[in-house]
């Protein structure tokens, strides 16, 4: 599936969200935050995640937009830890971390490759509240408890291979 | 860090609610009746401190000087609270805490539903974050209840009397005062009054799939909006404050 033809089924504010990388004036900086994984899932970065909303320079002066994905969520800390970490790696040391609640985060804004590292990882990503095993792909599948490990995650087990699973929380 | 401005003092009661029923949960860690049930209620709990953490931190850019959102949840006195007593009653037996959980979510879902169209941008935005995770919540602790007052007899017996014991707290989350009908008339406060026959609802249908029978109690007990609380909330407070009280200042 070609970018172009995902665009039309995007949220708008993550269409705006990718508009704002695209024609960022600190592209470098994009990337250097694109190896800042989500402590939970470290497969998949920051911005894959959405929490990453935008990234602004002004002289030497960076400010960082973040937006968390559940209110209570630890790891948020973390991210911004690990981002000034690593912009400090690449020389940039005066670095503010804003966070933004509107527009509120939502699993909509997961890129079908970022629920395929997700899946691979042994998290399943929901879509239109199908759970597929991410062992073995059965779609016989059941809720064991509303919430898992973590506060984004909910517990199921696959009834085909009986393996139990993380599922990122449709929100 | 007391004020005077009715925004501060609305997002301080709602951060109130938020801080003390997620104390409460937390109580559970390590203690619930089977594993996944601890993180569930550990979750939760996590949700509601969050939630606290945005009203005080808003509440503390309102009063500025140095006060942030720790000051409000750790160096103010029982009297200075103003939450809900039902969030403050000890977390009891298992139906007990799972009771008042449906009875405040059946409430929390409406209330950051109507939140979410607040004249206060930042409380509007709280309450669009908030509504997401109510939604959860009111579905989990509902499922609960269902289960527990059709379960067994001894199941049924303690969740009907855990309703029966939480009635009379139920009242006060419909109360409006001077401040609420201030904000009200400025489209900042969500108008508690009118949630009142959607919680109705929601309760009724869930107690008639429970097999609960609806209490009748007809006082109403209040007074945590004004500082007025049960004995138990200096208890929780003591431990809640305990590391600020005896080390000001500490950090991590």
């Amino acid at each position: 599936m070609s970018e172009a033809k995902l665009i039309s089924l995007l949220p708008a504010e993550e269409w705006a969200r990718r508009e704002r990388r695209r024609c960022s004036p600190c592209a470098e900086l994009w990337t250097v935050l694109d190896h800042v994984m989500d402590p939970e899932i470290p497969v998949i970065s920051i911005y894959e995640l959405g929490v990453l909303q935008d990234v602004q320079q002004q002289g030497e002066a960076i400010t960082l937009i973040f937006t968390p994905t559940y209110i209570g969520c630890p790891a948020l800390g973390i991210m911004e830890e690990d981002a000034r970490v690593a912009l400090a790696a690449a020389g940039y040391h005066n670095v503010t971390v804003e966070t933004r609640l509107a527009p509120a985060w939502t699993t909509a804004w997961l890129t079908p490759e970022a629920r395929r590292k997700m899946s691979a990882y042994g998290v399943a990503a929901p879509e239109h509240d199908a759970v597929s095993c991410p062992q073995c792909g059965s779609a016989q599948t059941r809720s064991i408890s509303e919430f898992g490990s973590t506060a984004c995650k909910a517990l199921f087990r696959c009834e085909t291979c009986l393996e139990p699973f993380d599922v990122f929380k449709d929100l | 860090m007391k004020s005077d401005d009715p925004v501060t003092r609305y997002a301080l009661r709602l951060g109130d609610d938020a801080l003390i029923l997620g104390h409460r949960l937390s109580e559970w860690m390590s203690r619930a009746p089977f594993l996944e049930e601890d993180i569930a209620l550990g979750n939760v709990a996590l949700d509601f401190i969050g939630r606290a953490r945005l009203f005080y931190q808003y509440a503390a850019e309102r009063v500025g000087g140095g006060v942030t959102e720790d000051t409000f949840a750790y160096t103010r006195d029982v009297r200075e609270f103003t939450n809900l007593l039902l969030c403050e009653l000890p977390r009891g037996d298992f139906a007990f805490t799972l009771c008042r959980q449906f009875l405040y979510d059946a409430f929390s879902l409406p209330f950051t539903e109507a939140l979410a169209g607040s004249a206060d941008s930042r409380l509007a935005a709280i309450g669009a974050k908030a509504v997401k995770e109510s939604r959860y919540h009111l579905r989990r602790s509902r499922d609960w209840i269902v289960r527990l007052g059709d379960g067994t007899e001894e199941s049924h017996r303690r969740c009907q009397q855990a309703l029966d014991e939480l009635w009379i707290y139920t009242g006060e989350m419909f109360e409006t005062d001077q401040l609420i009908d201030e904000l009200v008339a400025l489209g900042v406060a969500v108008d508690t009054a009118e949630l009142r026959r959607c919680w109705i609802e929601t309760v009724s249908e869930t107690l008639r799939a429970a097999t609960l029978t609806p209490p009748t109690a007809t006082a109403d007990v209040s007074g945590g909006r004004r500082g007025i609380h049960t004995d138990d909330l200096g208890f929780l407070l003591a431990e809640l404050q305990f590391m600020q009280r005896a080390y000001p200042g500490l950090q991590w």
